[in-house]
């Protein structure tokens, strides 16, 4: 299933114009906060009116400015999740969750029961939306949409009003969802970390316009766009599988490239993993330390370097069959002398890497 | 009831059962327009807006009589919408119970569109968003999202219009005259047995009744307010 869109719309000062295509999977559009993201989804979603274009859904028109065609919000059956979660305050949550199959006129309770099984509401069906906090509403909020049968699942940052503890008891659900269902998302976050642990493929949003658009770990670890991730934000994702548990509370990780050790991570030998390693986090040396703390020392090559506007630069690192990120300052780079082709190696600090970071593989 | 009916008299308890009934049916005609009006102004954003606005509050502003006699000359029998309901429907309004309730539902017309009113800018229009997303047709959000989300400004709306409507004096009396058993409603009742000399105990009785429906009216719409401010929150 193919999203294709290809819009424009004046917004005030604000000008949208922008094309994509978000392939199955989850498509993330990210960008900085008046990029555009929202207005993109309420495009699709049919809740905004472009001024001129095209969206189509698997060749289905849902809009054609120019044979002045667009779809009704309601016949267009693509759910939506947006940052507050909506929950309807006069339905109690079986309610709130069966809507959409009443307004669609769908036979029975279809998934629910999975769907409930999925996202842990069992005990919440009797309760009013007013009690509960702000992740299981969005998890009710998820569920409603899914439970509409749609074609596609539009999430506009439903994890931003959400506090750190509350979006990582989510996170797992929505990487549950990936693997599981096979619908395809669209989701809008400008959130790396998010970003990270979600997207298979990325669309960078610029001031209104598709700055790039392509694989998530491709464009994760492509130095060009670091100035738009932030350099404290940025880095790649590496994919990983669980090898074992060593007895001092480590967890084994064999990555392309070799194997990395990190704090333990719950989860059985075999399992596939991404981890994100942070730009800022990788050191590179071009002989093998060996006297030194970091544990994660792996042979690289540098495929490229990009020089930033102070004194740090940027060296994409290829590591097996995987890229990485790192940032070094230049005078680091001048004195290792460091240029494209050359071999290194990427040293990594286990502990660096934060639990949050860690997530399900996208095979598993 | 019976004991009440004793002590009013029969004009004075004729007098109170009338206003029920106009009351009763003003408010009931007065709804459905009431909350066309309403969303109208509260939702869509069209030219002519603002005199609509005026329009629906202008009973508030105009003196009552001027009301009255502006209905009389509308829905008289020579008047351009009377002449026309008589020939059509063989409707006649002025002097009889049906144009006291017309007079009503006008007057009261305001206070219902602003109880509505404030309870529908109290909906958050991205709850009608979701619901359009999951599925339901622009109907089917107003009668399964917004209608009873604003049910309880409805009603307390409508407990209002009530109040106002038996309450209702000078465009009632100018528009459809005093006559007992067909127009004399309370408040025209107590005007009539205060023109008499001793009368003024019925009137005293029916001042007391009116402030007791007052009073009702005013305490049920408080606590149809609260339970809406309850609803919307969700708990």
């Amino acid at each position: 299933m193919t999203l294709s869109v290809a819009i424009r719309k004046r917004l005030g000062d604000f000008a949208l114009d922008m094309g994509f295509e978000a392939p199955g999977g989850v498509t993330v559009l990210f960008g900085r906060s008046g990029s555009g993201k929202t207005s993109v989804v309420n495009a699709v979603a049919g809740l905004m009116r472009p001024d001129a274009g095209r969206i189509a859904l698997d060749g289905e028109v849902l809009f054609d400015g120019a044979a002045g065609r667009s779809v009704p919000v309601h016949r267009r059956r693509l759910g939506y999740v947006f940052q507050d979660s909506r929950l309807f305050p006069h339905l109690d949550i079986r309610q709130n969750l069966l809507y959409g199959r009443r307004a669609r006129g769908l036979a029975g309770p279809g998934e629910m029961d999975r769907i409930v099984a999925l996202l842990g509401l069992e005990g919440l069906l009797g309760r009013r939306p007013g009690a509960l906090s702000g992740g299981e509403a969005q998890r009710v909020a998820i569920g409603r949409a899914l439970l509409s049968e749609p074609r596609m699942l539009l999430m506009d940052e439903p994890l931003a009003s959400l506090d750190a503890p509350r979006k990582a008891e989510i996170l797992p659900y929505l990487e549950k969802l990936r693997a599981g269902t096979g619908l395809p998302i669209l989701y809008v976050s400008h959130n790396l970390s998010e970003v990270a642990r979600l997207a298979t493929h990325l669309v960078v949003l610029d001031r209104g316009r598709v700055m790039k658009a392509g694989p998530a770990e491709a464009l994760l670890s492509d130095p060009d766009l670091v100035p738009v991730m932030g350099l404290r934000e940025a880095g790649a994702v590496l994919p990983a599988r669980v090898a074992g548990h060593g007895a001092d509370g480590l967890t084994e990780l064999a990555v392309s490239g070799g194997t990395l050790w990190l704090p333990r991570i719950a989860a059985e030998p075999g399992t596939r993993l991404r981890v994100r390693i942070l730009a800022q986090d990788v050191m590179i040396a071009t002989e093998r330390p060996t006297q030194i703390s970091a544990l994660n020392i792996l042979p690289a090559t540098v495929t490229a370097l990009r020089p930033g506007e102070g004194p740090g630069m940027i060296a994409q690192l290829s590591i097996g069959q995987d890229t990485i990120l790192a940032r070094v300052t230049r005078r680091s780079a001048d004195r290792l002398g460091l240029i494209e082709g050359r071999a290194c190696f990427a040293v990594m600090k286990s502990v660096a890497v934060a639990p949050a970071d860690v997530g399900q593989g996208l095979r598993v | 009831m019976e004991t009440l009916a004793q002590t009013l008299g029969p004009e004075a308890w004729q007098a109170v059962r009338l206003s029920l009934k106009v009351a009763f049916w003003a408010t009931l005609a007065a709804l459905p327009f009431g909350v066309a009006v309403a969303y109208l102004l509260a939702r869509v954003r069209f030219p002519g807006r603002g005199l609509l606005n005026g329009l629906v509050h202008l009973p508030l502003i105009l003196p009552p009589v001027v009301t009255g006699y502006l209905l009389l000359l509308g829905f008289g029998r020579q008047g351009p919408l009377g002449s026309a309901l008589y020939e059509l429907f063989g409707i006649t309004l002025a002097f009889r119970w049906t144009g006291a309730a017309l007079a009503a539902a006008i007057m009261a017309f305001p206070l219902l569109v602003r109880a509505i009113r404030l309870a529908l800018e109290a909906v958050d229009p991205g709850l009608e968003a979701a619901a359009a997303t999951l599925g339901a047709s622009s109907l089917r959000v107003f009668l399964t999202v917004t209608l009873p989300l604003i049910l309880p400004g409805v009603i307390a709306g409508a407990v209002l219009s009530f109040a106002k409507a038996m309450g209702e004096f000078g465009a009632t009396i100018t528009f459809v005259a005093n006559i007992p058993g067909e127009t004399q409603t309370l408040p025209s009742a107590i005007y009539a047995f205060l023109q008499v000399p001793g009368g003024e105990d019925a009137a005293m009785t029916l001042v007391l009744i009116s402030i007791a429906i007052a009073m009702g009216a005013l305490a049920l719409s408080e606590v149809l307010a609260r339970r809406a401010a309850r609803r919307v929150a969700g708990r």
